[in-house]
């Protein structure tokens, strides 16, 4: 039986020629994704910002009634409701405020959602609550400030981590593709307004684990290039590096994008906006190990004479025994 | 590398298959089957975004405990100096930035008023703090401080009995298998499956129940009363229920009343002449007597029910009562009155527990969850298996029987160490999935290289396994970085998602390196083959 490759044998696709504009265009997107998050803002849930959300499901209705939800809410006097789509066309999460003084008399958000659920009820047949979200301002702060923290401290503990396994300027390179991931992520959920709660920093989180993955299988091959081809310049080496490595990453990717397809398409609704985080990280993160860890290498000037320190006199004696050297 | 002696083929064997059984009971449960009573039955637990439920985060204010102690402080070191013999008089008290300070009126009994003192405090903590500091400045002027080892110590003291009440109101609703615990120094997490409407427990928890009987102060103006101006000596009080045309507050002396912390029971009942709702409270030895003597001094003067600092209603005293057994009546429902009945019988609060983050589902999404991502799981775990057939032959099935064995073991560790799948845990479920196939992409892609590159099968075979090894580590070390971040930081669901990831890739490597590896290693050995499709 002959078996299918994915990647054609000895792939040699000059994927360096590209990185001086790619990085360009990659640093641009950085920028971008910043302003983006910077002016647009993200679309925060109620786990950051405080505030009630109730999902709803329409059973009867294919689409949701959207704009009418909002005025009969809107009537209310408890503010301008946030009214979104998720998933199947006929769910929403209705997300509103708490109204004042529900820091002290929690009462009163209490009330609100009893307005809100029998206002929702009265008007529309067939309506399913499937739950209901009360968080208050001092627990969604806690939570904004401990899930900025856990991704930066993700990201500093993982590439100490490569320092210490690889050199520095292997460190320094994965921290760069992955603030350049994490920061296209936000950039992408700016742009569309997906919501973004604390399932989506898990989503992120993964990301920056998977990313590191594609990173470390590269970096791997590099390290052993570099020991067992010494006189050759680095785009070369680096080139080689990716094309050896072409056809696990391929392969790889693609599994992980055939499963997260599977979950998208027939998984529960809740979990869309995870899984698509997820997915585009994947794109995402698989290119940033080949354009922007690897090329970063050049230019904190990794040589072949990296390693010799590294190398151990036994592994050294073998080489030269083996002419390598 | 692949020389597999007996032992270790044996000891492999057991460990995989000791955790893959442990999955059985919750994948017969899940199908709909009955597992075996006489059989361990470790489950997986589910969630409460899957199994429906609330979830409630009750706060308790500390200053709240401070200012608590502050009082009854105050109360002790009347007492204390009253009984002290000679009597020491003492003036000027006050309670002001949760300090107690007061002077001793003849200078010469300040050392007999430290005397009397001492035993008030006691030591907090394990430094050997006391928990106030007593200090005399000026001569003749004590003041007394909590000290911080002893405030941590009265918080504490407080969230453990609070957390014990909470659990004994719960109890008394009758919900199925609540988890009560406590978070971080001030705070109670509460979770019950099944519960689709929290407003009764919210409102149960709400409720801090300390019943109070103080005497009502007539002497008061009633123009005093409305403008908030208690006589000395009196407080100003809120009716919990007004009607227009009624006062809304009432002036009730501060000294000389009774908690109604001494109870032996709290039923709802009825009134006998308007039967309307009432709790009828039965008093313990002690009480009784207090309730006894405070009625017997007051007849025909009224004083007023209060709870939680409101006003259920200020009867007169028309006789003393000394059964032991009172009557508390104000414009009660039955559920209310049957509330409140539940909240005396647990006990007071010691503190007042306030809900800061509340989250309820539905029991159709997570059923429906439930069903989604499984079949999610199905098809995307079969296109894998498919996948990884046809691209490395028997290479792949190898790899195709370990993912396999690895979701078994997975579910079967998850279900021994009693944890609870939730939503993006599921998620974390599918992503383990690709996570051990990456790592025999790894190895059969670098196979396929140490073939091309003219090594034979054995010595590719060994290459393959030993040069994937190291990056599989690094991969997997920074995936377990990124786990336990997650777990560290995380809340509810997120944590569900990290423990899956840290089980996972644990057994996603030993399946998918070591496992295969031996089977890989038997084959060769028995069919020696001279090439390999990969």
């Amino acid at each position: 039986m002959r078996l299918l490759k994915l990647v054609p044998d000895n792939t040699n696709i000059k994927f360096l020629r590209w990185r001086i504009p790619f990085y360009v265009i990659s640093c641009l997107l950085i920028a971008a994704s910043w302003a983006l998050v910077l002016t647009k803002g993200l679309n925060f849930g109620v786990d950051f910002v405080g505030g009630q959300m109730i999902r709803a499901t329409f059973v009867q209705d294919t689409e949701a009634p959207v704009s009418e939800l909002r005025k009969e809410i809107g009537k209310l006097g408890y503010g301008e409701p946030v009214i979104q789509r998720f998933g199947a066309p006929n769910e929403v999460s209705v997300r509103m405020r708490l109204p004042e003084g529900a820091a002290q008399d929690p009462a009163l958000s209490d009330t609100m959602t009893r307005n809100v659920v029998s206002t929702i009820r009265a008007a529309h047949e067939g309506v399913r609550i499937d739950g209901v979200d009360s968080v208050s301002g001092k627990v969604s702060g806690e939570l904004f400030s401990t899930a900025r923290w856990s991704l930066f401290f993700a990201m500093i503990a993982i590439s100490i981590y490569i320092w210490i396994r690889f050199e520095w300027q292997f460190g320094v390179g994965a921290l760069f593709a992955l603030v350049h991931d994490v920061s296209l992520t936000l950039g992408l959920f700016a742009l569309f307004q997906l919501e973004f709660d604390l399932n989506i920093v898990a989503a992120i989180l993964t990301i920056i684990g998977y990313s590191l993955n594609d990173t470390i299988v590269v970096y791997d091959r590099i390290r052993e290039n570099l020991k067992k081809y010494r006189k050759m310049p680095m785009p070369e080496l680096l080139d080689l590096s990716v094309n050896e490595t072409l056809a696990r990453t391929v392969m790889t990717s693609l599994t992980l994008v055939v499963v997260l397809v599977a979950l998208l398409l027939l998984g529960p609704q809740s979990l869309f906006g995870f899984t698509a985080a997820i997915t585009l990280g994947i794109f995402v993160g698989t290119y940033s190990s080949i354009y922007m860890a690897a090329p970063i290498l050049i230019w904190l000037g990794v040589t072949p004479a990296s390693f010799v320190p590294n190398e151990s006199g036994s592994e050294r004696q073998e080489k030269v025994a083996r002419g390598e050297v | 590398m692949l020389d597999f002696p007996r032992w270790k083929k044996i000891w492999l064997w057991f460990v995989t298959l000791a955790f893959a059984a442990a999955s059985l009971p919750s994948l017969v449960s899940v199908s709909g089957g009955t597992w075996p009573s006489f059989l361990p039955d470790p489950t997986v637990n589910l969630g409460l975004d899957l199994a429906g439920g609330s979830h409630i985060l009750l706060e308790a204010d500390p200053s709240q405990v401070a200012q608590q102690r502050l009082e009854s402080m105050e109360e002790a070191v009347r007492g204390a100096l009253r009984k002290a013999e000679p009597r020491i008089r003492i003036g000027d008290l006050s309670s002001r930035d949760g300090r107690l300070s007061f002077m001793v009126e003849d200078a010469s009994q300040v050392d007999a008023a430290r005397e009397a003192l001492l035993p008030l405090t006691t030591g907090a903590g394990l430094t050997g703090q006391r928990d106030w500091r007593i200090e005399v400045v000026d001569g003749q002027r004590f003041v007394l401080t909590p000290t911080q080892a002893g405030l941590n110590q009265a918080v504490t003291d407080a969230m453990d009995s609070a957390t014990e009440v909470v659990r004994k109101r719960i109890d008394a609703l009758g919900t199925r298998e609540p988890t009560i615990i406590r978070q971080g120094d001030d705070r109670i997490v509460v979770q019950v499956p099944g519960l689709q409407d929290p407003k009764q427990l919210k409102d149960l928890l709400g409720q801090t129940a300390k019943l109070e009987f103080k005497l009502v102060d007539t002497s008061a103006l009633p123009s005093d009363i409305a403008q908030g101006i208690a006589p000395p000596g009196s407080e100003i009080v809120p009716y919990a229920e007004t009607s227009p045309g009624q006062p809304t507050q009432i002036a009730v002396k501060r000294l000389g009343g009774i908690k109604g912390d001494n109870l032996t029971n709290a039923q709802q009942s009825f009134d006998s002449q308007n039967n309307e709702p009432v709790v009828s409270i039965t008093f313990n030895q002690q009480g009784g007597a207090k309730f006894a003597k405070l009625t017997t001094e007051n007849v025909n003067r009224p004083f007023a029910i209060i709870l939680d600092g409101k006003v259920l209603s200020a009867p007169n005293i028309n006789e003393p009562i000394l059964g032991g057994s009172a009557q508390i009546s104000g414009n009660f429902t039955v559920d209310s009155a049957n509330q409140l009945a539940i909240s005396l019988r647990s006990g007071a609060l010691p503190v007042d527990l306030k809900v800061i983050e509340e989250r309820t589902v539905g029991p159709d999404l997570g059923a429906d969850s439930i069903q989604k991502g499984l079949i999610a799981l199905g098809v995307g775990a079969l296109a894998v298996l498919v996948l990884m057939a046809v691209s490395y032959g028997r290479f792949g099935l190898y790899a195709d029987a370990a993912l396999v064995l690895n979701v078994l073991m997975l579910l079967g560790i998850m279900a021994i160490a009693n944890t609870t799948l939730t939503l993006p845990g599921i998620a974390g479920f599918v992503l383990t999935i690709g996570a051990a196939v990456d790592a025999n992409v790894l190895i059969n892609e670098r196979i396929r290289e140490e073939r091309k590159r003219g090594r034979r099968v054995v010595a590719a075979v060994e290459n393959g396994y030993r040069e994937a090894s190291r990056a599989i580590f690094d991969a997997n070390i920074t995936n377990v970085i990124a786990a336990v971040l997650l777990f560290l930081f995380g809340s509810g669901p997120v944590r569900g998602f990290a423990v899956v990831l840290m089980i996972g890739i644990v057994t996603s490597v030993f399946t998918a390196v070591t496992i295969t590896r031996m089977w890989v290693a038997g084959w060769l050995r028995k069919a020696r083959p001279h090439d390999i499709n990969i």
